[in-house]
């Protein structure tokens, strides 16, 4: 089989298109999981033996399980019950889920790494808990986490192809659709491929600069 | 129907999927740890022709998506002539995927062998295999097992994918039930649990035994 130019730049602003589904959705997923994966790691620093044991338990639960099998228990589980969420909604709730716990685990590190002469010397100024992390221990606790926090980004732009199977019309999706309207799977499929490579390779740069940015910025270096 | 009655009447269904993942998983990690360890020693090499090939492969694989390379080796190889059946180009793909991961692990740990081995091995006439074999490698080999085992769960997990070319794993299993029942919350629901036994009750433990058998052999422990 060949290669047609003709009909790959027939595609390709549908391709494009589709693109920008798929950055949309993994800066939505991503905008969820960094809000939420920072309630995770702190819920599990609380005083609270219980409420720690559950919320550790639930990351261990959703970090060992295949994302594929979230998205569709979103996506199927809440007809079921009465929920109706559209394709797009179940697919944001199960890929941000999924990076939350994942990036809980990149915030504790984080927090971890924070020296506890901190958390004294806040003590020793009267600060309450949430000003002692707030102004002390989160700003700190960031620039460890930067390259974990870049990773995962990457991550959950190359697993929005998932949602594809309850129709999120991302990349994948658009690619199947074209292939079977033309019988053609070589130019949608390979161009998808490219598409990735061109967009994941210079991010991871850009974190890996980025990265030494603010470890420069917070004189670390 | 409750969830005791649902399992009663599928679990055979359940368990002959959980089998095909079991086997999938076996061949993706034969076939991954394979790759890690050419490719992470090639990446290694001062012939820049062989390390070339190496990074080629390792940002080829880490820069896409493994559905996207799924789909591609499935149906666009069989366009230039190389057909694979579906529990073939299963296990190549998630293998492929994660050898490009673990090939970045395998190079960190031979990196992280003291420069005084290296030497040592050279004072003792040992040719640069014998070294490797004998000497790097397996020291290599305990620093670097923890994060295996974080990539063995990615591979149980992206072994999902394949139910998605129709290998009649786990989640293939899952899939078919749900829509010929539409008891979505129990059969997902079970999927779940059963990736999460496997997960954590026998491929966490058996890693951690891993750590603690080579480190005793190493004289570590």
């Amino acid at each position: 089989m060949e290669w047609r130019w003709d009909f790959t730049w027939d595609i390709l602003p549908r391709l494009i298109e589709a693109t920008g589904n798929t950055l949309l959705a993994a800066g939505g997923g991503y905008a969820i999981a960094v809000v939420l994966g920072l309630v995770l790691a702190l819920a599990q620093r609380t005083p609270y033996r219980v409420l720690t044991w559950v919320v550790r338990e639930i990351v261990e639960f959703i970090r060992s399980t295949p994302l594929l099998l979230q998205i569709f228990f979103v996506f199927y589980v809440g007809p079921q019950f009465g929920i109706r969420l559209s394709p797009w909604a179940s697919g944001m709730i199960a890929i941000g889920l999924h990076y939350a716990c994942y990036l809980s685990e990149v915030y504790r590190g984080g927090i971890e790494s924070v020296a506890k002469g901190q958390w004294e010397a806040a003590t020793a100024l009267n600060m309450t808990t949430m000003q002692t992390y707030r102004r002390i221990v989160i700003p700190q606790a960031i620039p460890p986490a930067v390259s974990g926090l870049g990773n995962y980004l990457v991550g959950i732009f190359k697993d929005t192809p998932m949602l594809s199977v309850i129709g999120v019309t991302e990349l994948i999706h658009t690619a199947n659709t074209i292939g079977s309207e033309n019988f053609r799977f070589l130019e949608p499929y390979t161009m998808v491929g490219l598409i990735f490579l061109a967009i994941s390779l210079p991010t991871a740069g850009l974190i890996r600069a980025f990265e030494r940015y603010v470890r420069r910025k917070m004189g670390l270096q | 129907m409750t969830f005791f009655e649902f399992l009663v009447q599928y679990w055979p269904r359940l368990l002959s999927g959980a089998g095909v993942t079991v086997v999938q998983f076996f061949l993706a990690a034969v076939l991954g740890i394979a790759l890690s360890v050419t490719m992470g020693l090639m990446k290694l090499s001062p012939n820049r022709l062989v390390s070339g090939a190496a990074i080629t492969y390792i940002e080829f694989f880490r820069g896409t998506s493994l559905l996207v390379q799924l789909y591609w080796i499935f149906f666009v190889l069989p366009l230039f002539g190389l057909t694979i059946d579906k529990f073939t180009a299963g296990y190549i793909a998630v293998g492929m995927n994660i050898g490009a991961y673990g090939a970045e692990l395998v190079r960190g740990g031979i990196l992280s062998v003291p420069r005084g081995q290296w030497e040592a091995a050279l004072a003792l006439n040992m040719t640069p295999a014998k070294r490797m074999w004998r000497i790097i490698l397996p020291q290599a080999l305990v620093n670097m097992l923890p994060p295996w085992g974080n990539l063995m769960i990615e591979l149980l997990k992206g072994t999902a994918l394949v139910s998605l070319i129709s290998v009649a794993d786990l989640m293939f299993e899952a899939r078919q039930i749900n829509s010929s029942t539409f008891l979505s919350a129990q059969v997902f629901g079970a999927a779940l649990i059963i990736y999460y036994i496997m997960a954590r009750f026998m491929l966490t433990p058996s890693m951690r035994w891993l750590e603690r058998f080579m480190a005793r052999k190493m004289g570590r422990a």
